[in-house]
């Protein structure tokens, strides 16, 4: 293979080693002569952030996990105790809380960055689909971790996403009832979703290797949406491709300092996000008791929450908007199938997807914001209409892109 | 490296506001200073002396407490240790919750974390905001924690405020209470009283994140340091990238 001959045999101990291990071929592959794109620009880092805080999340947890008691009783205390006794406690416990929403608001750039340069399109529908299994996974350790506090919110929080599960029509009594392991959640549920919560990262953390293995048998697009393999040069390299490192491994580290440094201004001076990071309702200890007020989930959950709401109750069964809650995620599953437009990138798509991907991303916004405040009239009509919105995105997506007329794609990428 | 920080935090105001609001009386502005340790003192000492009977603080250490203060080691047995407490205790008290319960009709709350799970202007503002009501069992009820079980430990310093009712003309209209208004001095002048109050809200502001100067400032280095760092990349970046047209 031309890897060979193009590299010396290295000798010494990583002689030795690539005896025994294909060290070099793996670095050539993934990192060295794995070409990309040249043209990727800004959108590109969110992928290679979103690894960054999962690494920072895996570190962090697993230092908390050493001071953390999953226990009704000594839970609250115990989050408290890791606050102030445990050296430099704090600092992991805010780059832990701040780090769960950096995820998901580095997860939702890439998968918005995802919609819009079509790269789930064929040969890349393996690719999103395990994109979407790492979103679900990611979901359900934040469901998960977010008892762990066991504050108000925590507690109540996790009544009210357990209780959804009572809505399916038969069984929901005893579904639920197996998911907290009690009838109420209790120190039973606390220790269950401490274990889940330490187990499903590191099943986060093997889906991604899929997930880059699943790419660089395909290859990174770019914003033209065109496929730099189809031009390639005499050598067999993509003429508008460029080796990952260093091009790409170089700028991604600036955005590393970059996304650091906004990261640290919120875990520095703003860890409470002003109630949106860490709520204050939280600050109380759990008190199986007292309901809060107004109990809302976390910011990134709230879309799927205020969907939820908006389904009016048929036969006094919330089951229809538990449905509609869990189809608006799977839906994601669909849409390598639901885009028949000949064109992959929104850049040479027509108006119409340009219209409809705009107002689904407008819709996620507004039903995140709705999602947080407490139902009214006008907050559920406007949630109804929204949930409507989000669903034609999809559900229509196969009509606008074969209807609309598509711009002509260039043959070479453009900057 | 302030006024990013500030710009920052207005970017994001908006979303902070969408997270607060919520009705009620508006909050008035509790104007503490962290770094004022004269105040964070007096509130320590204001917090054994009135509060402390019934309220803990079950998650903060006496000594951390002194340490952070500037209060000396005999002055903290002296004055703020009760009973057989020893400095590296946590701050708890010696009344039961189930009499909590028999007294005022709920558990005495731990106030560790309320200026966290209110704020602190909260906080300000109801200490401000008792007033006369004969319907209560103590005889006083607050304007921003209606109905609240607490009786009013500070009145003999602030005195007696009746309260100013609105409404109830119209149709149907509730007549509610929109203010507070002092009818009866207390020990101190409404000044004094402002200040100690303050001086309570600074104290238990900062007992509810001890390490918040610290957190401050260090992330004031890490930033600084980021900022070296990306100076360094950006540059590289651009050197490298400087052959792909």
């Amino acid at each position: 293979m031309s890897v060979d001959s193009a590299q010396p045999t290295p000798t010494g101990l990583l002689g030795w080693f690539d005896k025994r291990f294909p060290v070099m071929r793996v670095w050539n592959e993934h990192l060295a002569e794995y070409y990309a794109p040249k043209n990727m620009g800004l959108w590109s880092v969110f992928g290679s952030l979103a690894l960054l805080v999962l690494v920072i999340q895996i570190v962090s947890g697993i230092w908390l996990a050493m001071s953390y008691k999953p226990s009704a009783t000594e839970a609250f205390a115990s989050v408290e105790y890791i606050m102030r006794d445990v050296n430099w406690g704090w600092l992991l416990r805010y780059m832990h809380s701040t780090g769960a929403s950096f995820f998901f608001i580095l997860v939702y750039l890439h998968m918005f960055r995802g919609l819009m340069w079509g790269s789930y399109k064929k040969p890349r529908e393996l690719l999103w689909i395990i994109g979407v299994v790492i979103y679900l996974a990611m979901m359900a350790t934040a469901f998960f971790g977010y008892l762990l506090p066991w504050g108000q919110m925590s507690y109540w929080g996790a009544q009210v996403i357990v209780n959804l599960f009572a809505a399916v029509p038969g069984i929901g009594e005893d579904l639920s009832v197996w998911v907290r392991g009690d009838y109420v959640i209790s120190d039973a549920t606390l220790n269950r979703f401490f274990a889940f919560h330490f187990l499903i990262p590191f099943l986060l953390a093997g889906l991604v290797f899929l997930h880059i293995v699943a790419l660089h048998r395909v290859g990174s697009t770019n914003p033209d949406g065109i496929e730099i393999k189809e031009n390639k040069d005499e050598n067999g390299i993509p003429k508008d491709g460029i080796p990952f490192h260093p091009y790409y491994t170089v700028k991604d580290s600036v955005a590393f300092v970059v996304f650091l440094a906004v990261f640290s201004l919120v875990m520095f001076y703003a860890p409470d996000m002003g109630g949106l990071f860490l709520e204050g309702p939280n600050f109380q200890p759990a008190d199986p008791l007292k309901t809060p007020e107004h109990i809302a989930p976390v910011w990134y959950f709230t879309p799927y929450y205020a969907m939820l709401r908006a389904v009016p109750p048929i036969a006094g069964s919330q089951f229809p908007g538990v449905v509609v809650m869990f189809a608006a995620i799977l839906i994601l599953f669909l849409v390598p199938w639901l885009d028949r437009s000949p064109v992959r990138s929104i850049r040479y798509k027509g108006n119409l997807s340009k219209i409809f991907l705009a107002a689904f991303a407008v819709s996620f916004v507004v039903l995140a914001y709705l999602g947080l405040k407490p139902a009214s009239d006008l907050y559920t009509l406007l949630s109804q209409i929204f949930t409507v919105v989000y669903f034609a995105f999809f559900l229509l997506m196969p009509i606008y892109t074969k209807l609309e007329k598509t711009k002509p794609v260039p043959e070479r990428v453009t900057t | 490296m302030r006024t990013v920080v500030i710009a920052f935090c207005l970017l994001l105001s908006p979303l902070a506001a969408l997270a607060a609001g919520g009705p009620g009386p508006a909050l008035q502005d509790a104007n503490i200073d962290l770094k004022d340790k004269a105040s964070l003192q007096r509130g320590a000492k204001y917090f054994a002396n009135y509060c402390m009977a019934c309220h803990s603080l079950q998650y903060m250490r006496y000594n951390r407490m002194a340490q952070d203060l500037e209060i000396p080691d005999d002055e903290l047995r002296e004055n703020l240790l009760f009973g057989d407490a020893k400095p590296g205790d946590l701050m708890t008290t010696s009344m039961r919750p189930e009499d909590g319960e028999k007294w005022f009709g709920t558990a005495v709350p731990d106030l560790t974390l309320v200026t966290r799970w209110r704020s602190p202007d909260w906080l300000y503002t109801y200490l401000k905001s008792y007033y006369l009501d004969e319907s209560r069992p103590y005889g006083v009820n607050n304007l921003v924690f209606p109905d609240v079980g607490m009786p009013h430990a500070l009145a003999h310093l602030q005195g007696l405020q009746k309260p100013i009712i609105e409404g109830g003309h119209g149709d149907g209209a509730q007549p509610h209470v929109v203010g507070v208004e002092l009818v009866e001095p207390g020990i101190l002048t409404v000044e004094e009283y402002d200040s100690m109050v303050r001086d309570l809200t600074n104290y238990l502001t900062y007992v509810g994140e001890p390490y918040k100067l610290e957190r401050r400032s260090l992330g004031l280095y890490v930033l600084l340091f980021l900022g070296l760092m990306f100076l360094l990349t950006y540059y590289m970046k651009k050197e490298f990238w400087k052959d792909v047209h």
